[in-house]
């Protein structure tokens, strides 16, 4: 049962996989859409308590997946919804690579290049945004994110430290 | 470059553990500050074709870069190092989670986690708008993707497919 089960999951995640432009977050809507509207593996309340739990623990954020395979059938539905999310991307992405590398200097993947560069950056300041915006739930949490930021900007403190005084204070109830 | 697979697992397997509230910064620190494997400006360049394909930037960025400096070996080493822990995290997360619901207390110290790497993440995007590539006309389209999601709220392919005709059209015409 959980063995079939397991191979469900993989089987839906597979075919998430090729659309995940961004990471697992971007296919988030279409993961609640086939784990809770259409298998009912999770309600949406929990479907969304395991995102934010996976949000917090360390490493790429796509593992979320590998949660809700866990809530759908243990360890290996945890492993199926894994390689099921990571496989087929990661497989097009070893082709690519090993294509691009022999034309990373041609003058094609140069401009394409310094025409990302811009894009990429607008990027990042974004997420800086959202997840501020998604964190800073409090005041307390703008004065970490603040501080947090500044003390990475201009001291050479490690950023381990910075998450666990995170970690401490928002523990005293402070975030 | 090369770069021996086991090397590969270890600098990824740091990236993946460290990397609360996102990865961004501990690529960027690990990969570049700290190993020197690359530059500011080549870092943003791999990022960036990370990002253009689908799968998390940072699983992608393990895959091609460990390609590069071992081939098959090297982009599953960088790979596993990569995901291995932070797996083993969230599957016991999952158990715990599974077993006795959510804790109020888990739940402030997940807070303070995300408002510090939230914190971390801003001062990295800010260091990489600090890139020389952002003097030039170019860096309107760093405005206009930060406002397409930020505030339209666009998903990324839909950004992506906007901006980077116009923008490489840009810089072909500016290169002629």
């Amino acid at each position: 049962m959980s063995l079939d089960t397991a191979w469900q999951v993989a089987i839906e995640f597979a075919q998430m996989s090729l659309l995940a432009f961004g990471g697992g977050i971007s296919v988030l809507p279409e993961m609640h859409r086939r784990v809770v509207e259409a298998n009912a593996w999770s309600t949406s309340a929990e479907f969304s308590e395991m995102a934010g739990l996976a949000q917090a623990a360390p490493g790429p954020n796509i593992l979320v997946v590998s949660l809700i395979g866990w809530k759908v059938a243990a360890l290996p539905g945890a492993l199926a919804a894994y390689l099921g999310m990571c496989a087929p991307s990661s497989l097009l992405v070893y082709v690519f690579s090993r294509f691009w590398e022999r034309r990373r200097q041609s003058r094609w993947s140069l401009l394409l290049q310094t025409s990302l560069a811009p894009i990429t950056i607008g990027l990042a300041l974004a997420s800086a945004y959202l997840i501020t915006a998604g964190a800073g739930r409090s005041v307390g949490a703008f004065l970490v994110v603040a501080v947090t930021a500044a003390a990475s900007l201009w001291t050479r403190i490690h950023p381990l430290w910075c998450i666990a005084i995170g970690a401490l204070l928002g523990l005293a109830g402070w975030v | 470059m090369n770069i021996a697979p086991k090397e590969l697992f270890v600098a990824f397997f740091r990236i993946g553990v460290q990397g609360f509230g996102g990865v961004l910064p501990w690529a960027r620190r690990v990969l570049v500050e700290e190993r020197h494997w690359f530059g500011e400006e080549e870092f943003l360049d791999a990022w960036s074709v990370a990002q253009v394909l689908p799968g998390g930037n940072i699983i992608n960025l393990s895959i091609s870069f460990g390609a590069r400096c071992a081939g098959p070996a090297g982009a599953a080493a960088a790979f596993f190092g990569l995901t291995l822990a932070p797996l083993l995290i969230i599957c016991a997360l999952g158990a715990i989670y599974v077993r006795f619901g959510e804790l109020p207390q888990v739940g402030r110290v997940f807070g303070g986690v995300s408002a510090a790497g939230a914190g971390l993440m801003v001062a990295t995007s800010l260091r990489m708008a600090a890139s020389p590539r952002m003097r030039s006309p170019l860096a309107v389209f760093a405005v206009a993707a930060f406002a397409l999601t930020v505030i339209v709220r666009w998903p990324l392919l839909l950004v992506l497919a906007v901006l980077v005709p116009f923008s490489f059209f840009l810089v072909w015409w500016r290169a002629r």
